[in-house]
């Protein structure tokens, strides 16, 4: 186990830029998350950790040593596919110990280290199989135990769950999430879920267009996203956004519509300034004196509870309620966000206002 | 129901096309096995039987003499050791240009599966035209060669000859089952500890037991059937099965030994027809993989 250090890495295509100026330090036995819409950059980026593909520019350090110009197979680290990636000529066990067999490992210490990844990952009755005779699940399982038995500094999975149905992929989640809480091996995860994200890590990095937006927990980025592109990534039901402005006197966001809504405690800088205000879906309340007036279109129940689309000051915006609302497309309910849970983004930039 | 439901649609399938089709179908195989059937019947007639002139009546005195002279007594030129002295030589020739060609265009094929330049798929095709370039047009610069590199008149020599002519089509038919593999399953190998040559040999050879199939399959067909490269290359000594028939046929002193040159024709054509009959499948796969994606 060791940290790992990603420093300034730059890597493009001819001329078209992947990842830019790149800096992520993932401490020893941490859960790192990179998360970003498709093209932004993770996977590529998850390549050159492993050996996949070489920087342009920058270091990439594991532990004290710096990796940058070595191949895959001098980094020690162990890397989960999203196809799996399973030898198809070569049973579970097999496959589970090639590497050790190409490093010459004696027999009794493969035995003994395949024989633990298998309890650990619940294959002990597959090892003779082959991965064409085996389940989704079971194969992605087999790939995880690939990467334990070696035993490496770092693992790295990149989008691991995205070919499993949705209730494996809830089940495989925990796993990997035990796995990790059991063994401590420094982890970087790729996905373009931030459900995933949010559940799994210790920490996420939300990259786009190959640059790092945010790093911070998994609460951090929900509670104070740094800018527009986190706050909308994070949370699902996605954020809403309500373009206008802060009066003069900072107490009332006017939206483009005319409609007021409250604020509190905002900073000076703000003050008579354009910006973009976000809500939250679940940050919404029924106020029969201060709502404003909204007109339900869509209703939408889920058991725990009701996601309502309405318009609010002049756009569609969802509201999540945790209790059972009788509510109906075409009705107008008085609907007004809790001013504590405001967010302010510049208009242009989309940095956060706070 | 079922029944009820299967038998009018039974009645339905033997229109008067359908029953066109295979009267056609049945004449069209008659047409083609005749001159097998012929050639059978002839090989197995003593000579007189033969002049008397009726070709397709069945023999009186059945007998296999002229299967054992063609086997051990046939006169290809000056020596009478008959066809089994080819029969050999081929083999000679064809165990080694069948490994060598394969072994050869899946290396080759690995690492152009590799190549992802833009145009690739037209240089392919191009390289696909290789193999449609008439023999003809080689073979004077490859005797050249081939002499100034001592092989010619040789095994070795012949063997090379077979090996590059079997290039291109090898190469392409390897190149592209070796594209279809998935990427991740190269980068997953690579973090296990292979380099480029470990993963071909580790892990993409062993999955490779269809193409090998039908990669081996088209070698050993074409190569048995080669004459002209034989011929040139080979030298005298090490002259293949299909040369030696040629010599029987064209050797005659004396009466024409029509059911000797027949049976010494069966055996030549017995390897490829063997190879057709026991791996029709895999043939007509073999065919379809080198043609589909060119």
């Amino acid at each position: 186990m060791a940290s790992l250090g990603i420093q300034n890495v730059v890597k493009s295509y001819g001329v078209v830029p992947v990842v830019r100026n790149v800096s992520i330090d993932v401490a020893d036995g941490e859960f790192v998350v990179l998360v970003g819409p498709s093209g932004c950059g993770k996977s590529t980026l998850l390549r050159m950790i492993a050996g996949l593909e070489m920087l342009n520019s920058g270091k990439i350090t594991i532990g004290s040593r710096d990796v940058s110009g070595l191949p895959a197979k001098s980094r020690d680290i162990a890397m989960v596919f999203q196809n799996y990636a399973l030898y198809p000529h070569m049973t579970v066990a097999e496959n589970m110990s090639f590497s050790l067999r190409l490093k010459n490992v004696p027999q009794e210490e493969i035995n003994r280290r395949t024989e633990r990844a298998s309890k650990i990952l619940g294959l002990d009755k597959l090892l003779d199989r082959r991965p064409g005779q085996l389940s989704g699940g079971q194969r992605q399982r087999v790939a995880m135990g690939r990467a334990i038995v070696r035993d490496p500094q770092v693992f790295l999975f990149d989008e691991p769950l995205s070919n499993l149905d949705a209730k494996l992929r809830v089940q495989m989640r925990t796993e990997i999430k035990e796995l990790h809480q059991r063994l401590r091996t420094t982890t970087v995860y790729v996905t373009h879920d931030q459900i995933e994200a949010m559940t799994m890590a210790d920490r996420i990095v939300v990259l786009h267009d190959g640059i790092v937006e945010q790093i911070g927990s998994p609460l951090e980025l929900y509670d104070r996203p740094a800018n527009q592109f986190v706050a909308g990534f994070i949370g699902s039901p996605a954020m809403n956004f309500i373009k206008g402005h802060v009066d003069a006197s900072g107490q009332t966001f006017v939206a483009e519509t005319g409609a007021e809504i409250a604020l509190k405690d905002t900073p000076r800088e703000v003050h008579g300034r354009t910006v973009t205000l976000g809500i939250r879906p679940e940050h919404f309340v029924l106020d029969a004196q201060n709502g404003l007036a909204s007109q339900v279109i869509v209703v939408e129940p889920t058991g725990a509870e009701m996601q309502i689309i309405c318009q609010f000051a002049g756009q569609p915006v969802t509201a999540v309620f945790h209790e059972r609302l009788n509510v109906r497309p075409d009705d107008v309910i008085k609907l007004a966000p809790k001013p504590e849970a405001i967010h302010l983004f510049d208009a242009a930039t989309g940095v956060a206002l706070r | 129901m079922s029944s009820l439901t299967t038998s009018p649609k039974r009645r339905s399938d033997l229109t008067i096309g359908r029953i066109g089709l295979y009267a056609f179908l049945i004449s069209a195989a008659l047409f083609f096995l005749l001159p097998l059937f012929v050639m059978l019947l002839t090989s197995v007639k003593p000579m007189e039987e033969i002049r008397n002139g009726n070709l397709l009546a069945f023999p009186n005195v059945f007998t296999l003499q002229p299967w054992v002279k063609a086997w051990t007594q046939a006169c290809t030129g000056l020596k009478c050791e008959g066809i089994q002295v080819g029969f050999w030589n081929s083999w000679f020739i064809l165990i080694p240009s069948v490994i060598l060609s394969i072994a050869a265009g899946a290396l080759n094929g690995y690492a152009l599966s590799f190549w992802k330049i833009r145009g690739a798929e037209i240089l392919f095709a191009i390289l696909m035209l290789g193999a449609f370039v008439p023999y003809q047009v080689y073979i004077f610069p490859l005797v050249q060669i081939t002499s100034k590199l001592g092989l010619f008149n040789t095994l070795p020599g012949i063997v090379v000859v077979h090996t590059i002519f079997g290039l291109p089509v090898m190469t392409l038919l390897f190149r592209n089952f070796y594209v279809s593999v998935p990427r991740d399953l190269f980068s997953a190998a690579r973090v296990d500890g292979c380099g480029f040559l470990r993963i071909f040999w580790s892990v993409m050879l062993p999955m490779s037991t269809p193409i090998i199939v039908v990669a081996a399959i088209l070698q050993t067909t074409g190569i048995w059937n080669d004459f002209i490269l034989g011929l040139v290359f080979a030298g005298r000594e090490n002259w293949p099965m299909t040369v030696q028939l040629n010599n029987v046929i064209n050797s005659t002193q004396g009466e024409r030994e029509y059911n000797v040159q027949m049976a010494a024709t069966i055996l030549t054509a017995l390897v490829p027809m063997l190879v057709y009959f026991l791996s029709g499948r895999y043939f007509v796969r073999g065919i379809a993989a080198g043609a589909v994606k060119g």
